[in-house]
């Protein structure tokens, strides 16, 4: 059985210019300890589709699916108050710019104990010791001393380690990554791969990875769910995809890729696809 | 033949004041860096963030000066520290930023940001001004019909191709583009890129490129340069530094930059399969 399980997702904003698609008809599967890309340009509703699935869009957005269901269970149909139980404890999410989504006024040791009493109910002495051991999984030097700081004293790369201890700190069995490197250094970003790759193997989760970077898709993904226009334009596993893309789009992305280049210009998504037929032929 | 732009030694620091609870203190940025770059050609620099390369670009823009080492532009020794700046030296560098979303005034239309250089620098009367602005703004690929629009109606891609018209129109010799395409999609990055190439060619323009990404600097690169801690680790011709990268840090740059080459795909899986 698939852990998350995607069937016809569409989400509509209202608009002072009427209801805007931002995803249209999407469907997709995570199975356990499984990682799984979804790429897409901006405004391919890659984040969208996934925010949709954790609930954390604002009221303006109109969610419906045939099927949204996490380890079985539908997650539209269930009161919310059952959501927000499975949410951020067997689903956790981390975020693109890290210093942006910890909260300033709060020391990380206060934002990482506030999820193990709500979730996991511990006891503060509990508490502390469950957060020294995960920052120590994560990676932080000098753990104990760290909990007592607050964002603005720690470098980003820090940041997105802490984010990444919060996220693992119920042992969720999916775990999705919305850019998790794009505000990151190459070395940086090289690190908190490694560490989120290591971690899913550790703790066999189901990983998804929302991705603009070619790059980071080939050094993560199981397998891949391209999306263009709120789409999903094609799905395949990593190797095929790069080896043999079926789609125009996809070729197109590939193609402009820099290193890939073969003469002194680069070819351009327009001049590769057109961009109604492959719509049209999106698999639905 | 004398370079367009030569840097002897630079060094830039930063002097922090001390307050209450803190001693004041300096930070050195630039810990003297030298390099020349020709007409036509393009400097890559490459760095993280921290390592000195944003304030090596100040610089050379004429934005900040030196606290010591010389800047030559086209030949002639600039210092504006001392003698501040002519608008005949503006003219002959310009800079195009990171964030297009931040860089373009959104309460002036584009016809004014493009002609706002003239404006400050030059005495050319306001039709010619709108004549050139006008011949920009198709040069860059958008059209006549954009010069009354505000920069919120555009897209990322084409308020970068704003700023870079806004560069131009003083017919800079020398462009430093600082992270010019990281804040932008990947086909939209491309168009930049090829933007940015005839341009070059069309003005036998001169750039520095800041950037963070090997794979674009590999594309777009003459020369290049590592920059790590305010020093140039690494400086050379694009196919000696990627080819046979000396620092260890250049080392280190390259193995964490991913790979999406099928050959890469097939040893991960290869190894995960073994684990």
């Amino acid at each position: 059985m698939a852990l998350l399980e995607i069937e016809n997702l569409v989400v509509e904003f209202q608009t002072a210019t009427g209801p805007f698609r931002a995803v249209d008809g999407v469907s997709l599967k995570v199975h356990e300890s499984e990682v799984l890309a979804i790429v897409g340009e901006s405004g391919s509703g890659k984040s969208v589709s996934m925010l949709a699935a954790m609930g954390l869009l604002p009221w303006t957005a109109k969610v419906t699916a045939d099927k949204l269901a996490f380890n079985g269970r539908d997650l539209l149909k269930m009161p919310s108050a059952e959501r927000r139980k499975i949410v951020g404890k067997d689903i956790a999410m981390i975020f693109q710019e890290p210093i942006a989504s910890l909260n300033p006024c709060f020391t990380v040791g206060f934002q990482i104990e506030e999820v193990l009493r709500f979730h996991m109910g511990l006891d503060r002495a509990a508490r502390r010791k469950r957060a020294i051991e995960l920052f120590e999984a994560v990676g932080i030097p000098d753990p104990a001393e760290r909990l007592g700081h607050y964002p603005h004293q720690m470098s980003g790369g820090q940041c997105q380690r802490v984010m990444i201890a919060i996220a693992l700190a119920c042992n969720p069995k999916l775990l999705i990554a919305d850019e998790p490197t794009t505000a990151l250094d190459v070395t940086i970003q090289k690190q908190i791969l490694d560490l989120l790759m290591k971690l899913q193997q550790e703790y066999r989760m189901g990983l998804i990875m929302i991705t603009h970077n070619m790059g980071v898709v080939a050094e993560t993904a199981d397998r891949v769910v391209v999306q263009y226009k709120g789409r999903k334009i094609e799905e395949a596993d990593v190797l095929s995809l790069f080896e043999a893309p079926k789609s125009n789009y996809t070729r197109a992305l590939l193609a402009a890729l820099p290193e890939n280049a073969t003469g002194d210009r680069l070819p351009t998504i327009s001049e590769l696809f057109n961009e109604q037929q492959t719509l049209e032929g999106a698999a639905r | 033949m004398t370079h367009v732009l030569e840097a002897r030694n630079l060094v830039r620091d930063y002097h922090i004041p001390g307050s209450l609870f803190r001693k004041a203190r300096t930070v050195h940025a630039l810990k003297g860096v030298s390099f020349t770059v020709d007409e036509g050609k393009t400097l890559a620099i490459v760095g993280e963030s921290g390592c000195g390369k944003s304030t090596l670009g100040r610089i050379i823009t004429l934005i900040d000066p030196a606290t010591a080492g010389e800047l030559l532009i086209d030949g002639k020794k600039v210092d504006i520290a001392s003698e501040g700046l002519t608008s005949e030296m503006r003219r002959k560098v310009q800079i195009v930023f990171q964030n297009p979303y931040g860089s373009l005034n959104p309460r002036q239309k584009i016809g004014d940001i493009l002609a706002e250089p003239l404006v400050i620098n030059t005495k050319i009367p306001a039709g010619e001004r709108r004549d050139r602005a006008m011949t920009m703004l198709k040069k860059v690929g958008l059209e006549e019909k954009h010069y009354n629009r505000y920069p919120h109606m555009f897209s990322g891609g084409q308020r970068q191709r704003i700023a870079i018209a806004r560069a131009l129109m003083l017919n800079p010799k020398l462009l430093v583009l600082d992270e010019p395409v990281s804040a932008l999609d990947l086909s939209v990055q491309a168009q930049v890129l090829n933007l940015l190439a005839d341009l070059q060619d069309e003005f036998k323009l001169t750039y520095v490129f800041i950037s963070h990404d090997l794979s674009v600097v590999r594309y777009i690169a003459d020369d290049v340069m590592v920059m790590y801690y305010g020093e140039a680790v690494e400086y050379g011709s694009r196919d000696e530094v990627f080819s046979n990268p000396q620092h260890s840090y250049t080392k280190t740059l390259f193995a964490a930059t991913p790979r999406a080459d099928v050959a890469s795909i097939k040893a991960r899986l290869a190894r995960k399969n073994a684990a």
